[in-house]
């Protein structure tokens, strides 16, 4: 609007900063709206500088990541074994969430987790003997997340583990992810010992083959449409997948039984899915995996393809800086801990699951579930609040992930690091909290914010991933 | 004395409310000093400079809150803190209650308020120049309130906002009136012909506050930013400003406020004027009245008599009644002076608005005054050695920042001058104490609360004068102001450029004496 015409219009005004002024036009009856502003986090002048310079060729980047997210469309369409399937699995492979750590700095559910599915797969026979071979240099550990995995919690991945096969069907890549072992004392928690090892058995040698066969037989399921229906029926799919589990039961149910010719076998596969509120839970991450990862190899792009915990360490990767990992210590959750638990009992934040919400999801997407917002002591506005405050640092609104209570808007998606680094906002990130010891399970939830260091790294990453390459000297 | 402190990381308040709480722990019982402040460089050179300091502070950065008490005991200090927490939760509960939630962008902003045309920014100059970037490129007009924003910053905002043909006003904006709507620190004046481009905000707001009192109005007034005019920034704005309010139907007078622009700016501005069609009235205090006539200006010696001459040309009047006026006053002043009686030999003007304290020197300086001291002294006048301490005839500006550093402005927050009323007064070597008081949105909502209690406690043998800056239709109401001021005994003119020319003249008759 020129000068002329403001001299010609109505005065809409956007106050940001002293809140006084804004009450002054207040009086005057002039509409205006106050800016909740904070300062920016400090980050290396120069590394902004070097941002802020390459705007133009950072929103290309992000263009096209964006549009690779939103046109995901991922869908469950078998299984198989892990060793068949995931690209680099060997037997001596394990894979774990979060970005790469050696054995000795692993927590306790994680090496709970080592030693149980090492105990699982045959190679060792006692606790003690599982832990000298992981710590002996036998065992590769790789993430998850660089085997087009991702794991909840310790997110243990072994090779003869059965595993979800999920193809983003736009780009036709695929993403994985193992079974749901229910709540207490289980493998992602750190469980381990006969019992863990009997259900991971019964898992490889009952469950999966009913699965299979189901999923074979309806061909494939559609994802997408499926977390979509869940977010309008009260789930984000990340701490709440009750609804989601149940549409997925529908789908899968009478096709378990018209695969199993024993009814007492397909009864025990339908009530273990029944039995398991989170059994979407992996699906959800899966797909959410399949989607990011079709949005990496954007040169110069500041949108979020993975956030992930390992239990010592908090890493996000970019679309546009490959394969770096940015990290910083994983934070004690300040969450809400189940009676007879604290905050000493806690582990620091551990697990893939956050993929949900670089995808859009869990806590982007809280909004749609007040249900798990009440559970964790707030309010239903609390939950829109949340969700809201997404928008502020994503790059776009979903175009099928819709929030009922914001009148079908799309849920906040593409976390843009550069907005996270000057509005100060940081992810929120809704998760449950493990025991710091190996195997006793969940102590709490809660709805986290993502710690700021590894944004602050991945914008200096980012920095020198667009910087000019500096002349070569010509002798 | 203890000092305990507390550290909330993530919190953000604005300075505002952080130093409302900061006086509000004052007056807790067993207090002795508080602080709420953000953890910059400054504020904790500060803080250790004020003995309220603890260890742990050591670690709080930019973005962290610190909350420090001085206390004569332990339990009066927590409570404090206590107090302050609470303080700190309703401040932020207004801004934000229920299912209202405030954008934390301008760009949601923008999407919150459709058709957002004007963004008003006042936040700590470094950081302010990257949202009014952002307001530019999403096509709003700023008014860039925050001052210490970057030179080259300021220049690069304002070719932006050339470039795509928008307002960049500020930094250090104070003042601006659009479409009728006072913005920041400004009056509620008359809607009129009379449009303003001003690089001094209290000089704005002084200007049309008169006119309008005079019963003519303001079409749009535009401030730029005392820098706009010096030779980095060129006058961009100023040069923008005025194109605008030459094609702009709603305006037919036109008044320039500043100080003295630098040549080559004057030269341009002069060039601008040259086609003018519209009469251009400059009240660039202190330049040289031929140099300002040559380039097709009328200039106008003071802020007042800016004000009056176009108020008498939109009102169809000679600008010769205007000059006429003022003589027939300065005889009534100079009169008045003469009959002066009072004790004590100097005047000691405490302004909250640094454009008066300008203005008021040069009157000083026109009407032959020496023996003058400021601590933002004009040619011939001398620094003071000791900001805090007058000398001779002290004429202070109360807004500069060596008084402003962790403080709200002095027309906010009367405290400080208050106490240095008091001072001047228990100094036998004063006679008069000239003061300023702008009314208007942003500034105190009652001064007249604030300062008659405190004349009233100074000695009888002072006297005071002082000038209102406002108007009837300000919230804090003009008349009601000077009805309580004169009766408290304060001497009260109608502008700062009187109220310093009777001071001047009651000066000189004591020099005399």
């Amino acid at each position: 609007m020129a000068i002329r015409d403001l001299f010609q219009s109505e005065l809409r005004v956007v106050n940001l900063g002293l809140p006084m002024f804004k009450q002054s036009l207040d009086r005057c009856g002039v509409p205006a709206i106050d800016v909740d502003w904070r300062p920016p986090v400090e980050v290396d002048a120069q590394a902004l500088a070097a941002v802020t310079a390459a705007a133009a060729v950072i929103e290309r980047a992000n263009e096209k990541a964006i549009q690779a997210i939103l046109n995901g469309r991922p869908f469950l369409i078998g299984m198989a074994q892990a060793r068949d399937v995931i690209p680099g699995m060997t037997p001596e492979t394990i894979l774990h969430a979060g970005p790469p750590i050696t054995w000795e700095r692993m927590c306790g559910p994680m090496r709970g987790g080592v030693i149980g599915a090492l105990l699982y797969e045959g190679m060792a026979a006692t606790p003690e003997e599982a832990e000298r071979l992981a710590a002996s240099g036998a065992i590769r550990f790789a993430p998850c997340h660089g085997h087009q995995a991702a794991g909840p919690m310790a997110g243990i991945v072994s090779s003869s583990m059965p595993v979800f096969i999920v193809c983003n069907e736009d780009r036709g890549n695929l993403a994985y992810a193992t079974i749901n072992e229910g709540l207490g004392k289980v493998l992602r928690y750190g469980a381990y010992g006969p019992e863990i090892t009997a259900r991971l058995r019964w898992m490889e040698q009952s469950l999966y083959p009913a699965l299979a066969r189901a999923i074979k037989r309806l061909g494939r399921i559609d994802l997408k449409n499926l977390i979509a229906q869940a977010l309008h029926m009260g789930d984000e799919v990340h701490n709440r997948n009750r609804a989601a589990t149940s549409l997925l039961f529908r789908q899968l149910a009478p096709a378990i039984v018209r695969g199993e010719p024993d009814a007492e076998q397909a009864a025990q596969v339908l009530e273990f899915l029944n039995g398991n509120d989170h059994f979407f839970l992996n699906l959800s991450m899966a797909a959410s995996k399949a989607t990011l990862d079709a949005a990496r190899g954007h040169a110069g792009s500041s949108i979020v393809v993975a956030m992930a915990r390992n239990g010592a360490d908090f890493g996000i990767q970019l679309a546009g800086t490959g394969d770096a990992w940015f990290t910083g210590p994983a934070p004690v959750p300040d969450a809400l801990y189940f009676p007879g638990f604290t905050r000493d009992d806690a582990n620091p934040d551990i697990g893939d699951s956050a993929i949900t919400e670089t995808n859009g999801l869990g806590g982007f997407a809280i909004a749609a579930s007040p249900a798990i917002v009440q559970f964790v002591g707030g309010t239903a506005s609390d939950a829109l609040r949340y969700t809201r405050r997404m928008y502020e640092i994503t790059a776009a609104e979903n175009n099928v992930y819709q929030i009922p209570a914001l009148d079908f808007r799309g849920t906040p998606t593409g976390i843009d690091v550069r907005k996270v680094i000057e509005r100060n906002i940081l992810p929120v990130i809704d998760t449950g909290v493990a025991h710091k010891k190996a195997g006793i399970g969940q102590v709490g939830a809660g709805i986290v914010a993502a710690p700021v260091k590894p944004f602050e790294a991945a914008l200096l990453g980012l920095a020198r991933a667009v910087a000019p390459c500096p002349a070569q000297e010509t002798l | 004395m203890t000092v305990q402190g507390e550290i909330r990381t993530g919190l953000y308040f604005d300075s505002v409310t952080l130093m409302l709480v900061g006086r509000d722990l004052l007056a807790i019982e067993h207090v002795a000093d508080a602080a709420a402040v953000m953890a910059t460089r400054e504020n904790k050179a500060i803080l250790r400079a004020s003995g309220l300091w603890t260890g742990p502070f050591e670690r709080a950065g930019d973005t962290d809150l610190i909350l420090a008490v001085k206390a004569e005991t332990a339990a009066a200090a927590a409570a404090a803190l206590a107090a302050a927490a609470g303080r700190l939760q309703q401040a932020r509960t207004r801004r934000e209650t229920g299912e209202q939630q405030l954008p934390a962008s301008i760009e949601s902003a923008v999407r919150a308020l459709p058709g957002a045309n004007v963004a008003l920014i006042s936040i700590a100059g470094r950081y302010a120049a990257e949202p009014a970037r952002q307001a530019l490129e999403a096509g709003l007009h700023v008014m860039l309130f925050s001052d210490n924003v970057p030179l080259d910053s300021e220049i690069a905002l304002k070719r932006l906002a050339r470039q795509k043909g928008l307002l960049l006003m500020g930094p250090d904006c104070g003042t601006a009136i659009l479409d009728g709507v006072p913005l920041a620190f400004a009056n509620a004046v008359n809607r009129g012909d009379i449009g303003i481009v001003a690089a001094a905000g209290t000089g704005l707001q002084e200007v049309s506050s008169v006119l309008s009192n005079q019963g003519a109005g303001v079409s749009q007034a535009i401030g730029t930013g005392g820098r706009d005019v010096k030779r980095e920034v060129g006058g961009i704005m100023f040069l923008e400003a005025l194109a605008a309010l030459r094609d702009d139907p709603g305006t037919r007078v036109i008044v320039l406020i500043s100080k003295p622009p630098h040549e080559t700016v004057l030269r341009r501005i002069g060039e601008a004027v040259a086609g003018m069609p519209k009469p251009v009235i400059a009240a660039f205090l202190g330049a040289d009245e031929d140099t300002v006539r040559q380039y097709g200006m009328i200039p106008a010696a003071t802020l007042e008599e800016a004000a009056l001459m176009a108020a008498a040309i939109s009102q169809g009047r000679r600008a010769e009644d205007v000059r006429q006026f003022l003589e027939a006053r300065r005889r009534g002043i100079r009169e008045e002076a003469a009959r002066f009686t009072g004790s004590g030999k100097y005047i000691r003007g405490l302004f909250s608005g640094g454009t008066f304290c300008a203005e008021a020197q040069l009157i000083f300086r026109t009407l032959g005054v020496d023996n003058v001291y400021s601590n933002v002294p004009l040619a011939p006048f001398a620094p003071l050695a000791d900001v805090w301490k007058s000398q001779g005839h002290t004429l202070i500006d109360l807004g500069d920042d060596a008084f402003t550093v962790g403080r709200p402005h002095p027309m906010i927050d009367y405290a400080l001058r208050n106490r240095r009323i008091l001072e001047e007064a228990g100094d036998p070597e004063t006679a008069v104490i000239l003061l300023d008081v702008v009314l208007g949105y942003g500034s105190h909502p009652d001064p007249a609360g604030e300062l008659v209690p405190v004349i009233a406690a100074a000695p009888k043998r002072v006297a005071f004068v002082c000038s209102i800056t406002g108007t009837p239709q300000d919230p804090q109401d003009r008349g009601r102001v000077e009805t309580a001021l004169a009766a408290a005994g304060v001497r009260v003119f109608p502008s700062n450029a009187a109220a310093a020319e009777f001071a001047a003249r009651i000066a000189g008759a004591r020099g005399a004496r």
